[in-house]
């Protein structure tokens, strides 16, 4: 995380001392203006993609308002549109992905950052890395074709047999349903977890663990009571990119949630999750309303990101500026 | 040993294995997953699907070469489209901008970095698909390109924030001018880690599909041109493996090991290119 320091010259004693004008005939505005046009183009892209979210959902913004987050029918063929399903099924699959995944990374991450010698660490994380790279719609195919049928024959039965009792675990075993997307999606996530969760590890001073270590504390209490605490808003903020990710995943739950608009209490039910009704109804929508009410759905969808990822980034920058800092006094 | 101790040395080793277990069950995943490509698309992988076009249900055989041509072609757009935003933006960024512009650069990349590829999608849709009423090419790469954008902005600055200060002061006290400065010292000083950024860049949408679902479509033909819906790799493994025929099946399971096989190929390439770099810290 931390990079070297770098004073970036941005008008050097030469440069500050010439005129406009030569500065001019030497290039420098011209290649200032023209990298400029590039950068504010970054910012114009980014202000018309909100625009645009917010003008293409117009009319499903004022007919609903905010019932359409409060009511749960969707129905094209009368207009009505209430997001709920969509809105629940986005939340319990991603909920159901960080209760596999967290405690699965952020042990992959303690073991890469506390205890593996740093050739193994670095080959583990190579491939945690590759893992990352893996594209979404492989994970589908994966789920489409591994995942449901183990669930459908083995896990969803065994969870009946053994917790059929709570709520949770009722109805038929279909294999696609929520349980079934959040571990697809949980599969997914754990790579950014890791990877994160490691790097603000890494970045805690020895010191910290060192001193653990003199007062007598195992290695596992140095690195639970002390090291995870020290980087506790790091790993806080992995969690958090890693939940943009999953609520924002599209392919990956299209494919084994079952995309059935229902509000169940049973995780073993088919549901549907926002990027899953876009990505299947968008190019099909029948009516303005229709499209725009998908839009809606894209703008709820960004803002949940946009606020979670914000955060991420916040609490990842302030623990490995905590780290660094200190491992200098 | 007190029993207390003992206990406490016991609990230490025994959560101490259970991480390295962590470690080892998530990095299977990756082992497990390219043998699943493997052993179930392997066979299917050969001379046919890459020159052939799909064929209806029913006919055997058959490739997915019109897939490969369109994703090749929206990738192409994505790079011309992307890479040079993303480049000149890094430069100024790095080299030119003052606090408050960067800062305002900056924010708007990494929201960017962090919309749902679908709500990318539906951009793409709006601002190029709908107004010209038609599904294309075009609009593919265009949804592809705009998620190179960031990635490449963000640590392409990084690599040439890297590049050591002495070297800038050093070009300047020759008496060339900052663009020259920039042209001939500084970006070659940093290309490797520049290089590496792009290509991360163009693996990650070389595997995106929902952008791709309202904004390239899909295809079961050649698609001629820019201006037309075309098939693409990612949106035929979807479609495929959703459909109820095996053969169908077995070629997505084929699509999908010759994508992924690209895309690790190209980010081990990347980050072997960086790890022979100099002077580049690695973010």
């Amino acid at each position: 995380m931390a990079t070297t320091t770098t004073i970036v010259p941005s008008a050097g004693p030469v440069a500050g001392s010439r005129s406009f004008l030569s500065r001019l005939r030497e290039g420098d505005e011209i290649a200032r203006m023209f990298t400029f046009l590039f950068a504010a183009s970054v910012v114009l892209i980014t202000v018309l993609l909100v625009f645009e979210l917010w003008q293409g959902s117009v009319l499903s913004r004022h007919k609903f308002g905010f019932n359409f987050f409060r009511t749960s029918v969707w129905d094209p063929i009368f207009e009505q549109f209430g997001a709920l399903p969509f809105i629940y099924g986005t939340l319990v699959t991603a909920a159901i992905a960080l209760l596999i995944a967290v405690p699965l990374g952020i042990g992959a991450a303690i073991f890469l950052a506390e205890l593996a010698p740093a050739r193994v660490s670095d080959t583990l994380e190579f491939f945690i890395d590759l893992l990352a790279a893996v594209p979404s719609v492989i994970y589908g195919v994966l789920g489409i074709f591994i995942v449901v049928p183990l669930m459908r024959q083995y896990v969803q039965p065994a969870l009946k047999l053994s917790l059929g009792f709570l709520p949770l675990f009722q109805g038929p075993a279909y294999g696609v349903g929520f349980l079934t997307a959040g571990v697809v999606l949980a599969i997914m996530v754990i790579p950014y977890i890791i990877s994160v969760s490691r790097e603000v590890l890494l970045s805690v001073p020895r010191d910290q663990r060192e001193a653990a270590l003199s007062l007598g504390a195992t290695r596992w209490e140095s690195t639970w009571k002390v090291v995870v605490p020290f980087a506790r808003a790091g790993i806080f903020g992995s969690i958090f990119l890693a939940l943009a990710r999953a609520l924002g995943e599209t392919m990956a739950v299209t494919m084994v949630v079952g995309n059935t608009p229902m509000i169940s209490s049973s995780l073993l039910s088919p549901g549907y999750s926002i990027a899953a009704v876009i990505a299947n109804e968008f190019t099909e929508a029948t009516g303005q309303l229709h499209t725009q009410s998908l839009i809606e759905l894209g703008l709820v969808l960004f803002i949940l990101t946009f606020i979670l990822n914000g955060f991420a980034r916040l609490l990842i920058v302030a623990t490995s500026k905590r780290g660094s800092g200190m491992g200098h006094v | 040993m007190s029993p207390r101790l003992r206990w406490r040395k016991f609990v230490s080793g025994f959560m101490l294995t259970m991480t390295g277990v962590c470690a080892m069950v998530a990095v299977s995943v990756l082992f497990l997953i390219l043998g699943y490509l493997a052993v179930h698309g392997g066979t299917s992988v050969n001379w046919n699907f890459f020159t052939k076009l799909p064929v209806p249900v029913g006919e055997t055989g058959g490739g997915m070469a019109n897939a490969i041509l369109g994703s090749a072609k929206m990738l192409l757009l994505a790079t011309l489209f992307g890479v040079p935003i993303g480049f000149f933006g890094a430069i100024y960024l790095a080299e030119f901008s003052s606090g408050s512009i960067a800062f305002v650069v900056r924010y708007a990349a990494d929201l960017l970095n962090g919309v749902p590829s679908i709500v990318i999608g539906i951009f793409a849709y709006s601002l190029v698909v709908h107004p010209f009423r038609q599904y294309s090419t075009l609009a593919g790469g265009f949804a592809l390109g705009l998620m190179m954008i960031p990635i490449t902005l963000r640590s392409t600055e990084e690599f040439l924030r890297g590049v050591p200060n002495p070297l800038r002061e050093a070009a300047m006290a020759l008496g060339a001018s900052k663009w020259k400065t920039i042209a001939t010292v500084i970006v070659p000083a940093a290309y490797r880690g520049i290089l590496t950024a792009v290509l991360l860049a163009f693996a990650r949408v070389a595997g995106e599909t929902a952008p791709l679902l309202f904004t390239a479509l899909g295809n079961q033909f050649w698609s001629p041109g820019w201006t037309h819906p075309t098939a693409s790799l990612p949106v035929m493994i979807y479609t495929y493996a959703l459909a109820p025929y095996d053969d169908w099946h077995r070629q997505a399971w084929a699509a999908g090991l010759v994508l992924l096989v690209l895309i690790l190929v190209i980010n081990i390439v990347a980050r072997a290119i960086l790890s022979r770099g100099i002077a580049v810290p690695r973010s």
